[in-house]
């Protein structure tokens, strides 16, 4: 009765791979145009029309091989995946089935312990292949039919299949994490799930602890967030859980997931009696990729994530956690180093970053790229800190005016007389009659007890607005009062 | 009755409606096909490379170029129906 479960899950991303035309065809591939702008006979599935592979879509599909460290084939092609759908204009899809661009390659995650410990963890990928996208179905206050929108049809993907090493739903985010970092810094698309140029269904079975053999597993699609894998896949191994604990069996199906009930559900058997006969494509010739070609490619590869992470290391001093949060987000580890190039000190912009600023965007909801702080002004608040002008304090206060006026750092410390104190008459002055007011305190310290010190330099702090530097209040405090 | 496929399925899969007379040729040309398959698959092939296409050429690439096609209205134009500027399709799904 008292089986442990585990649940074992595997990931199908699907990622738009960023050209200017589509897969097979002259058209745009651009987000967000005028219904059926960027259609032709080729994406319309006209008779007479033949595909042309985009030689940029294979080089980018290539890039994320080898950087998934996988087996690149020397052969390739291409071949119809058959069903009857209204955004499939051709009732094909051309996809690959045996001859894949990339197969049996590796993903280091990241998975987060207690404590911000990270562990390594290595998921297989089981194999990234091109197809062509199908066009958008709108349903929505439309009463007596869809309409159908082809702009998406034929825009290149690149499915990224994993092997089902994925142990917990928070490993299954991490994944797609670490996932979408690659993509990020191989600039090969935008990884954006709202656009719908990353997408991510996800195949889960739960077994008890010790089997080998996997379960009957079930589809989950229809998540628009890595969060909403995570909380689908939470859902679906408890669901399946208590279906195998009161001796019902697990269906293979499809289920969607439904953000607002937080539930999944099954789809209708009809529409999963798939039989997609593939067969290879005639209307494209196959092709063979020369081993020279990939040198060059592999050659051309960026800085990944992890080369970044262990050079923020050894370079800037950060410590491991620290280095791996700002290397996770391209845009975040480039705001870093900019900041870094207006000579901001590198601990203390890691840290005003990943506390200060952070926490104002997300407040905010907006993403890094659009801060209305930019990296040289940040750079100036930094600045202002590490050569005594302003203190820590204050720099906080400051950086949400930052935030709202988008002035510099400069700017607001002169408009609003913000300059650290460090006159020591002035100083002295206040200490004095800080004294003066709290003879309990005085005499505590002068007893021994150094928490009273604390008190007293907060005090001052108090009585100067904020302004003073603590490091000279202390000083001139343990001159005034030494212990007896 | 074929004991290798199920000709009813096939053609729903295909959108076919077949008439029974059709069913049974089509059966029939269908097992004399799998027959002929059956034969080929006798031979030795270890050492053959699969013919995916049956021109010898390979790697024909277009560089990434747009280049708008203009045929949108001329399209939708002979569609069997449109709205505007969509395509209009039978609903697909049931409100869920
Ligand atoms: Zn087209």
């Amino acid at each position: 009765m008292n089986t442990q479960y585990e649940s074992v899950i595997g990931l199908e991303v699907h990622v738009q791979l960023k050209t200017k035309s589509k897969i097979f065809c002259a058209c745009s591939a651009a987000f967000g145009c005028e219904a059926n702008e960027n259609t032709c006979p080729v994406c319309l599935g006209l008779p007479g029309s033949l595909p042309v592979l985009n030689e940029k879509v294979l080089e980018l599909a290539i890039k994320v091989g080898l950087a998934l460290n996988c087996r690149i084939s020397e052969r390739i092609k291409f071949d119809r995946k058959n069903y009857f759908y209204p955004d499939l204009p051709k009732a094909y899809q051309i996809s690959q089935y045996d001859m894949p661009v990339a197969s049996k390659g590796f993903l280091v995650v990241e998975i987060k312990g207690d404590g911000g410990v990270l562990t390594e963890k290595r998921i297989g990928i089981t194999r990234a292949h091109l197809e062509e996208d199908a066009g958008k179905l709108l349903h929505e206050g439309i009463k007596d039919g869809s309409w159908v929108d082809y702009n998406r049809a034929g825009v290149p993907l690149l499915e990224i299949v994993s092997e089902p090493d994925l142990r917990t739903p928070e490993e299954a985010f991490q994944y797609l994490v670490s996932l979408k970092a690659i993509l990020q810094y191989l600039e090969v698309s935008d990884c954006n799930m709202e656009e719908g140029s990353l997408r991510c269904d996800a195949n889960v079975s739960i077994r008890s602890i010790g089997e080998t053999k996997l379960g009957t597993k079930v589809e989950i699609k229809n998540m628009n967030s890595f969060r909403a894998v995570q909380k689908a896949l939470a859902y679906e191994v408890k669901r399946q859980t208590k279906a195998v604990e009161s001796g019902e069996k697990i269906i293979q199906e499809t289920r969607l997931w439904n953000e607002s009930k937080s539930e999944t559900f099954s789809m209708r058997s009809k529409e999963q009696a798939h039989d997609y006969r593939y067969f290879p494509e005639p209307d494209l010739v196959p092709f063979s990729v020369a081993s020279e070609k990939i040198e060059t490619i592999k050659k051309s590869l960026p800085e990944l994530p992890k080369a970044r992470w262990d050079r923020f290391k050894t370079r800037y001093g950060l410590s491991d956690y620290d280095a791996y949060v700002l290397t996770s987000d391209k845009i975040l580890g480039d705001y870093f180093e900019a900041c870094i190039q207006e000579k901001a000190d590198p601990k203390l912009t890691s840290n005003w970053i990943q506390s200060e600023l952070l926490a104002l965007l997300n407040a905010g909801k907006i993403a890094i790229g659009d801060s209305p702080v930019k990296a040289k002004d940040l750079a100036g608040l930094i600045r202002l800190i590490g050569n005594n002008t302003v203190s820590g304090k204050i720099a906080k206060e400051i950086l949400p005016m930052m935030f709202e006026t988008r002035k510099s750092a400069e700017t607001i410390v002169k408009e609003k007389g913000l300059v650290q104190v460090t006159d020591l008459k002035v100083l002295e002055e206040a200490a004095d009659r800080v004294i003066r007011a709290n003879a309990k305190s005085v005499s505590d310290l002068k007893a021994g007890k150094k928490q009273a010190l604390g008190f007293l330099v907060g005090q001052v702090m108090k009585e100067t607005k904020g302004k003073a530097n603590p490091k000279l209040i202390n000083e001139i405090l343990t001159q005034k009062l030494p212990i007896q | 009755m074929s004991q290798k496929f199920d000709i009813q399925q096939l053609a729903e899969l295909v959108r076919l409606n077949l008439k029974p007379d059709e069913r049974a040729k089509l059966s029939r040309d269908l097992e004399k096909i799998l027959a002929y398959v059956e034969q080929l698959q006798t031979l030795e092939t270890d050492q053959v490379q699969p013919t995916s296409h049956v021109l010898q050429i390979e790697n024909v690439f277009r560089k990434d170029i747009v280049k708008p096609s203009k045929v949108r209205e001329s399209v939708l134009k002979y569609a069997p129906k449109r709205s505007n500027q969509f395509f209009k399709v039978p609903k697909v799904i049931e409100e869920t």
